[in-house]
This record gives C-alpha cells, sequence and structure tokens, in this order.
C-alpha cells in the first residue's frame, strides 16, 4: 500500500520525465535537427557538464535575488494581506491599486529600476519581489475575509479584543491559503528575477542563457533553462513538504 | 422602620440578580430585509438559578444567549448582568454555541484550554499554571467521557463529541454565567442523560447561574429551576413555570407522577404556541 503510493508519487512523474527526454532526442534524431534550432537532451547536458562550473556561479547568484526578493515578498505580503483581509476600508481604498499594479507586465518595470539602481542584483531582487507578492496579498486577504463569523464570535464572546481575535484565529485561519500561495509565487519570483537577468544584469543564469543565445550556443541556453526549471522545482517541492507539515489539519491528515 | 428594610430587601435582590432583560426589542437589519426576532423581554435571573428556555426553533432562543454575552446589543431595551448594562462581551460569561465551532488547528485539549489563554486571571499566569490547567482540561474531557481524544483534532470526532468538547471549553474558566445553546442537542438519550447528571453536580458545585436552551422538555424539567416557554417569531416569554423538586435530581424521579404532570404542561404550553400563530 504505502510502497505503492510511494511508486505513485516519484516514479510516474520521473518516468514521464524521461519518455519526454526519449521523444525529445527521438524528434532531433529522426529530422535531423540542426543544433542551433532545437538541440538533442544529450547535447544539452554535455553542454552543461562542460559549462558546469560556469552555471554554479551563476545559479547561485539566480538563486539568490529569487530567495532575497521572494522573502520580501512574503513579507511584505502576509502584511498587506493581513491588512486588506482585515479591514473593509483598506480593503476599498487598496486593492483596485493591487490590481491594477499587478497587470502592469513586470519586463516594463526592470528599466525603471535599472535608471534608479543601476544593473545587477538589485532590480532582480526587486523584479522577484514585485512579480511575486501579489498572490500572497490576494491569498492571505482572502483567508482572512473568509473567517467564519461563529469562530470569530467564540473569541469574542470570552472577551478577546481585535487583536487577539486575529491572533488566535485569523492568523492560524490563513496559514493555509498562505502555503499555497507560497508555491505559487516561488517559481513566479524566479521568472522575475530571470526577466530582470536578461536585460540588466552581468551575472545569473538569465544572463548567462542571454549571452549563449548571442553566441548561438543553443544547447547552453537549454542548460540554463534546465537549471530553471530543477531549481523551481526544489523550492516549489520544499514548500509543499513545509505546508503538509504546518497546515495538515487544513488537509485533515 | 418598615420603609428602611424594603429599601434594604429591594438592594439585596438587584444584586442577587444575575441576569435582567428590560423591555428588550431586538430586529436583525440586513441590506433589505429586517426580521424582529425578539419583542418585549421582560425577565429577571437570581444569581445561582437555573434557568431553561424552550420554544419552537427559530423562535429567537440562540438571539436571547446572544444578548446576554454581549454578541449583539438590543434595538430597545436594556440587558443588565449583576446590575451592569451590558456594552459588549464580558469575563463572566461562558458560552456554549449551538454548533461546537472548535477551533480545527487545535486539538481537543487545546480547544479547551483557549479561555484560559484569553480570560484574566488565567491569560497571565497560563504558561506557569500550564500543568495545572491541562490536568483540569482532562479532567473535564473525562466527566464527559471523552478521555483519549485529548490529542485528536476536531474533524476526528463526532457530532456529539464535539458537542461534549464545547461544553467543557464553556466550563473551563469557571464563569459566574453559564450560556448552553443546546448543548445536548446531538446526543444520544442515555449519554444525554448521563450528562444531565455531570451538569446538575457541576452546578450544585460551583453555583453558577446557568441559562440553558433546550428542545428536550424533559431535560427542561429535569435541569430547571424555572421554564420559560417562548413564542414564536418575534419570540415573546409566555409562560414561565417554576420547578419545585429538591436536588439533586434522580434519574428516576422523571418517572414520578408530579415531574410526568409538569411535563405534560409544558408540553401542552408549546403546542399552544405553536398554534397560535400558525
Ligand atoms: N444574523 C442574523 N441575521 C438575520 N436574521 C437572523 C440572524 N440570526 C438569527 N436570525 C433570525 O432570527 C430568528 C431567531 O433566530 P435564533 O437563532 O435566535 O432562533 P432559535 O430560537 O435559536 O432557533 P433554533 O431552535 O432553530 O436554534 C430566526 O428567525 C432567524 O431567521
Ligand atoms: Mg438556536
Amino acid at each position: 500500500m504505502q510502497l505503492r503510493e510511494r511508486l505513485r508519487d516519484y516514479a510516474l512523474p520521473t518516468l514521464t520525465f524521461v519518455l519526454m527526454l526519449g521523444l525529445w532526442e527521438g524528434i532531433v534524431v529522426v529530422f535531423n535537427m540542426p543544433r542551433f534550432v532545437l538541440p538533442a537532451p544529450t547535447a544539452v547536458w554535455a553542454s552543461f557538464l562542460r559549462w558546469q562550473s560556469a552555471i554554479w556561479g551563476h545559479a547561485l547568484q539566480t538563486l539568490y535575488t529569487t530567495l532575497v526578493g521572494f522573502g520580501i515578498a512574503v513579507a511584505v505580503g502576509l502584511l498587506l494581506g493581513w491588512l486588506v483581509g482585515y479591514s473593509a476600508v483598506l480593503y476599498k481604498a487598496l486593492y483596485p491599486l493591487l490590481v491594477a499594479f499587478n497587470s502592469v507586465p513586470k519586463v516594463a518595470i526592470v528599466p525603471v529600476l535599472v535608471i534608479w539602481f543601476g544593473i545587477g542584483t538589485v532590480p532582480a531582487v526587486l523584479t522577484a519581489f514585485l512579480i511575486s507578492f501579489f498572490p500572497i496579498v490576494v491569498n492571505v486577504a482572502t483567508g482572512l475575509a473568509t473567517l467564519e463569523p461563529e469562530l470569530r464570535d467564540v473569541l469574542r464572546s470570552l472577551g478577546a479584543g481585535r487583536f487577539q481575535v486575529f491572533y488566535k484565529v485569523g492568523l492560524p485561519r490563513t496559514m493555509p491559503y498562505f502555503f499555497a500561495s507560497m508555491k505559487v509565487a516561488v517559481t513566479l519570483a524566479f521568472v522575475g528575477s530571470v526577466i530582470a537577468e536578461t536585460v540588466a544584469s552581468n551575472r545569473g543564469v538569465g544572463y548567462l542563457m542571454i549571452a549563449a543565445s548571442s553566441r548561438f550556443d543553443v544547447p547552453l541556453v537549454f542548460a540554463g533553462l534546465l537549471v530553471i526549471g530543477a531549481m523551481g522545482v526544489v523550492l516549489y517541492v520544499g514548500f509543499a513538504f513545509l505546508e503538509g507539515r504546518l497546515t495538515s489539519w487544513a488537509y485533515r491528515k | 422602620m418598615s420603609n428602611e428594610r424594603a429599601v434594604a430587601s429591594a438592594q439585596r435582590s438587584s444584586e442577587s440578580i444575575a441576569v435582567a432583560f428590560d423591555n428588550v426589542n431586538l430586529v436583525y437589519r440586513a441590506k433589505d430585509s429586517s426580521t424582529a426576532a425578539l419583542e418585549d423581554i421582560n425577565m429577571s435571573v437570581g444569581k445561582g438559578e437555573f434557568v431553561v428556555v424552550a420554544g419552537p426553533s427559530g423562535c429567537g432562543k440562540t438571539t436571547l444567549l446572544k444578548l446576554i454575552a454581549g454578541l449583539i446589543s438590543p434595538t430597545e431595551g436594556e440587558v443588565r448582568l449583576v446590575g451592569q448594562r451590558v456594552r459588549g462581551p464580558s469575563k463572566v460569561v461562558g458560552m456554549a454555541f449551538q454548533n461546537p465551532t472548535l477551533l480545527p488547528w487545535r486539538t481537543m485539549l487545546q480547544n479547551v484550554l483557549l479561555p484560559l489563554e484569553i480570560v484574566e486571571p488565567h491569560r497571565s499566569q497560563f504558561r506557569r499554571e500550564r500543568a495545572a490547567y491541562m490536568r483540569k482540561a482532562n479532567e473535564l474531557l473525562e466527566s464527559v467521557h471523552l478521555t483519549g481524544f485529548a490529542n485528536a483534532h476536531p474533524w476526528q470526532l463526532s457530532g456529539g463529541m464535539q458537542q461534549r468538547a464545547s461544553l467543557c471549553r464553556a466550563l473551563i474558566h469557571e464563569p459566574e454565567i453559564l450560556l448552553l445553546d443546546e448543548p445536548f442537542g446531538a446526543l444520544d438519550a442515555f449519554t444525554r442523560e448521563e450528562l444531565w447528571l455531570v451538569l446538575q453536580d457541576l452546578w450544585l458545585e460551583r453555583t453558577c447561574t446557568v441559562m440553558l436552551v433546550t428542545h428536550d422538555l424533559r431535560e427542561a424539567v429535569f435541569l430547571g429551576d424555572t421554564v420559560y416557554v417562548m413564542s414564536k417569531r418575534p419570540g415573546t416569554l409566555t409562560e414561565r413555570s417554576e420547578v419545585p423538586f429538591s436536588r439533586p435530581r434522580t434519574l428516576e424521579g422523571c418517572f414520578e407522577p408530579e415531574f410526568l404532570e409538569m411535563f405534560r404542561r409544558i408540553r401542552e404550553q408549546i403546542g399552544e404556541v405553536r398554534e397560535r400563530t400558525s
């Protein structure tokens, strides 16, 4: 029983991944694709091994900017989400602004950030933050706004003040919403920092890919994509694990 | 001389009144509708009295308790607790809601401990007294036959078990005024009778004031010093009966002719109330 579940959880995604690589390799061989259009997975892997040490450095830079941006997004998102979810006035005042802001393509903001902060780490961190804080705000606010009045009454009937109601009921109640949004937000944060790196940096996987593509080194571009994908999956799984641990009550496990 | 005595006795009686309603009306207002839930409620409950309120569904019993708990305020009139006008929730009141409303992220034990984390003086000594509080919570859980479920989460328990835990939560901080909204509604007849005895013992021991809402008229007569019958919406208190049987009452007593007579009378009153408006 448990073995079967394990198999399903790990073997299945691995199998589909391997199948996809096989298909990809097959297509490249059968249609005899040129390397600069679509490199075979084996070529990508070879390129990865060849540039390994350089890729590590860039990957670490991207991971760093992503995590810092994401960390700020979590702090700001939680705070703003609580405020907006808690107070109807703030909800009315801030929500349209947040939606408008979220509709702006973040690539368009990067040049502005470059003007303010120059190229490098700062614009990447800020783009990661800007792109990933919105889902956190929306989720946390929803969690608070949909708090059952019955639960609030339990606390109120004991004479609890507003802050205590928030602390004992509102906060734990928003946690499942918060973790669900973290999983989305952390992958978005990668998108943000890579976008910024492609435009305004000389470090990071985004920069690596732009540099490689200008040399028509397409296998290296794909190696970069692979690295970003892998980091995204690892962080996603990490947060999914935390979620399972900290909010298991919401899933009744 | 006699005048003085009258004044003194009036003072004493105002001090010995736990809950008082003065011409209370309550209207629920929504966007485009308003529901008159309670009309012209006058009542006074003595300290240490066990009051039972019975009446048809939707007549405003829960609303009555919420007014005492300070969760809603009357549209007209005044509710007083121990002489003080109710302006909001107060720590002398403990309420067990009609739905168990346990916090799903807490275990049963943590749920029962919740009031102690909020109500003073327990709140400030919670850390220091934690062991004693946990013992007390466990004892309460034991008295309602929930031993062994202290570390379970609410969704792992049946509806009736959750209700019993919610009763423990209302009891743990020993409120002077205990509001119980159909606390045994989801229980089988035998468990229910057992819990009547548990509740009666607790009440005799603590001498707190209890207001209990129920649909079960045997329960009303068994537990109550005073039984009020409410009419259909808008709810008014139509009948008041005093139950004279001595304490502690026993389950065998439920088959005495006086008990059955009382039961029959109150049942008749509710029947009349139901017909009057429909
Ligand atoms: N929050 C609310 N908003 C509007 N109307 C309400 C609200 N709560 C209760 N009511 C109305 O007030 C009336 C009395 O409700 P209440 O919950 O006090 O009844 P009850 O006597 O406790 O009924 P039951 O025995 O079914 O629990 C009902 O008709 C209901 O429609
Ligand atoms: Mg009710």
